[in-house]
């Protein structure tokens, strides 16, 4: 990378992106040893069964419900799009910032993305997985969902194409699959070096089999080079894209308080917004338990405090112009919406949402606060509470008092999609107690890389 | 160091990219296959009755019309199974000692229906009505094919959504005078399609391809 003088500047003033003191091989050490280190620390082995208990209760929920029904679920009309689709959404959100880091600060030259990028990435996949779940399980017949592809079918018949649930399907599998993809190729180079220092010989299959061959010769890496840009290429206008298709569920609908032409832009940025809380609600216990402080700096934690507050600034203007949009639109009912999350039954959820997410995370104006980690994890936290409430906001609220007052109906979630939220914790935690266990967290051949930049500058 | 894998690896690992693209298209048309196939539909399979009733010797040879049997069809959704009296009007004074009659016999006497096997089976989430279809001139044989030359009765047609959206979607292709369509021997004129569109037209038949149209 050519390095611009004034920009080495620039940086000298902040903390650095990995501390000094650090050679390719050590880098190589840390992160291949919590890999491939022979006994895993007993805080792992807690974490990863306590979710596993979590995961366990997922399954039961989900157990239930397939042999009984989505009546054990408190949707009814007028809402028949309870915690499912709130959970959806904002499990699909959460994964944004995963698609962000990777792909849109790659092709900006953001040096500091190194260590994060490859949890952040993880984070994505487990993400789009647990949203994934929750439309299959709102179905009436859950063992049709296929009947959502363009499949060759006796029926003649397709998805109907006009309906944004359809391209819901499109944009979130789409989303998967170059997530996955963008992933994988990242992790080969890396794959290759656990198979090289892997001791035991299941090791060195499993990992060599991952690795497809990889021998890091100047071919390989030119290879690898124009993959992960074409794959950056492709991601990027995902980042946009598949949040702004969710955001079309509502907004193509004729539901006050879901019909509106701000939503894509607004669920683009909370989705980022929760997905940078979500990296750093993984990376400061992660930097905490495996020590790893010198790759994982407070300059990290600065930038995405930084990129949280940005984030969270266009979420506030959402919310201000819903509001003013409702008023100066003289329509009675998206008035009447507007009031009724103001001060109807919800409104309790509401200001919970207005504080959590607006109120709040003014704190990271602060720069004492961007790099106080309890501090930030805090406010992480919060913000991924409140993201999860504005999703509650937007569908229950809006439905529950339909253009009828004869069907107006309460909204209350029974235990088990208690249980199914929490389920799709433990599914998620799962899957990153596993990744942490058996890959490596942090990308060893870009660190190594960057090692070799700083040196560079520092002589 | 010493290799993990043989050198053979790179073959196999080659197939399986290239063979896992190739299972996922070939997958997706094989259960449309034998979702189509006579061994799940039963079409063109002739089904074996209590008595070997035959169609083709009724109608074709003897010049029988549908309606003397299957009465309803033209103001009822069910065209009606003909009860055993139906059978005895004839069988009463021919054929009358046959042994191949005796559960038509002995279904008369005892006053139970013959059990006949289903031969044409529509799903239960579907609504299909005999009457429009016949009043807005489909023929019997355009669905049931040529009835005429069945001497046991099979169903000519697999009964799927596809097929029935075929002609819903396109119904010029079909549509015949409305004073053919009990008829047994027409064939379709070398101008259908004029003809059909001319009819479709005259006929007010739209194409009711919601979803509502059948499943209600």
């Amino acid at each position: 990378m050519e390095s611009d003088p004034l920009e080495g500047a620039a940086e000298i003033s902040q903390p650095r992106v990995i501390e000094p003191g650090y050679t390719i091989s050590t880098v190589t050490d840390k992160i291949s040893s919590i890999v491939l280190g022979q006994r895993q620390r007993p805080g792992w082995f807690l974490g990863f069964g306590v979710s596993f208990l979590l995961l366990m209760m997922l399954l039961y929920a989900v157990t239930v419900l397939f042999a009984i029904g989505v009546g054990i679920w408190g949707v009814n009309i007028p809402v028949g799009w309870g915690f499912a689709i709130v959970n959806f959404v904002w499990w699909i959100g959460i994964g944004h910032a995963g698609t962000l880091i990777s792909a849109i600060l790659l092709l900006l030259h953001q040096k500091w993305r190194t260590s994060i990028n490859r949890t952040a990435e993880a984070m994505t996949i487990f993400a789009v997985l647990c949203a994934g779940m929750f439309p299959v399980l709102h179905l009436g017949r859950p063992w049709l969902a296929y009947w959502l592809f363009p499949y060759p079918n006796t029926m003649w018949y397709w998805p109907q194409f006009r309906s944004p649930l359809v391209w819901d399907v499109f944009a979130v599998s789409t989303y998967l699959t170059v997530s996955l993809l963008f992933w994988f190729v990242g992790l080969i180079p890396d794959l290759a070096t656990l198979r090289d220092r892997a001791r035991t010989r299941a090791k060195q299959i499993v990992y060599g089999f991952l690795a497809m061959g990889w021998r890091g010769s100047a071919v390989h890496w030119k290879r690898y080079e124009m993959t992960s840009l074409l794959l950056a290429g492709l991601a990027t206008p995902l980042v946009i894209s598949v949040h702004t298709v969710v955001s079309f569920d509502f907004a193509t609908a004729i539901v006050p308080g879901w019909h509106t032409t701000i939503f894509p832009p607004y669920f683009v940025a909370g989705a980022i917004y929760s997905g940078f809380a979500m990296v750093l609600c993984l990376a400061i216990p992660l930097r905490k338990f495996y020590r790893l402080e010198d790759f994982i700096t407070t300059r990290h934690l600065d930038n995405m405090g930084k990129i949280m507050l940005a984030t969270g600034l266009i979420v506030a203007y959402g919310y201000m112009m819903e509001a003013f949009m409702a008023f100066y639109s003289a329509d009675i009912y998206e008035r009447y919406v507007t009031l009724n999350r103001m001060a109807g039954p919800y409104a309790a959820v509401y200001w919970c949402l207005i504080a959590f997410n607006v109120v709040v995370p003014q704190a990271l104006w602060s720069r004492r606060v961007r790099t106080t980690v309890p501090a930030l994890f805090t406010l992480a936290l919060i913000i991924n509470c409140g993201m999860w409430l504005e999703r509650f906001v937007i569908v229950v609220i809006s439905l529950h008092r339909d253009f009828m007052p004869s069907i107006w109906r309460m909204y209350a979630p029974t235990r088990w999609d208690w249980m199914t939220l929490f389920g799709s914790i433990g599914l998620f935690l799962t899957l990153l107690y596993l990744f942490i266990r058996y890959l490596p967290m942090i990308s060893i051949f870009e660190m190594r890389s960057l090692v070799t930049e700083t040196e560079g500058e520092r002589r | 160091m010493a290799q993990v894998f043989h050198h053979s690896t790179n073959l196999i690992s080659r197939l399986t990219i290239y063979g896992f693209f190739l299972l996922l298209i070939v997958g997706g048309f094989i259960p449309y296959w034998i979702d189509g196939s006579p061994y799940v539909t039963e079409a063109n399979v002739p089904k074996v009755q209590p008595v070997p009733f035959s169609h083709k010797h009724h109608t074709a040879e003897l010049g029988i019309d549908c309606r003397y049997c299957h009465t309803s069809v033209e103001e009822s959704s069910f065209a009606g199974l003909p009860p055993t009296e139906t059978c005895m009007t004839c069988h009463s004074q021919i054929w009358k000692n046959s042994p191949i009659l005796e559960p038509v016999r002995q279904s008369f006497r005892e006053d139970r229906s013959i059990e006949w096997v289903r031969v044409n089976a529509l799903p239960e989430f579907v609504y299909f009505d005999h009457s429009i279809h016949v009043a807005k001139g489909i023929g019997c044989t355009t669905c049931h094919g040529p009835i005429g030359a069945m001497p046991l009765t099979w169903a000519e047609n697999s009964l799927k959504m596809s097929w029935c959206l075929d002609c819903h979607r396109h119904p010029e292709n079909n549509v015949r005078p409305k004073d053919e369509v009990f008829s047994i021997s027409y064939q379709p004129p070398a101008h259908q399609l004029e003809l059909g569109t001319k009819l479709v037209k005259e006929y007010k038949i739209y194409s009711l391809t919601d979803c509502w149209t059948c499943h209600r």
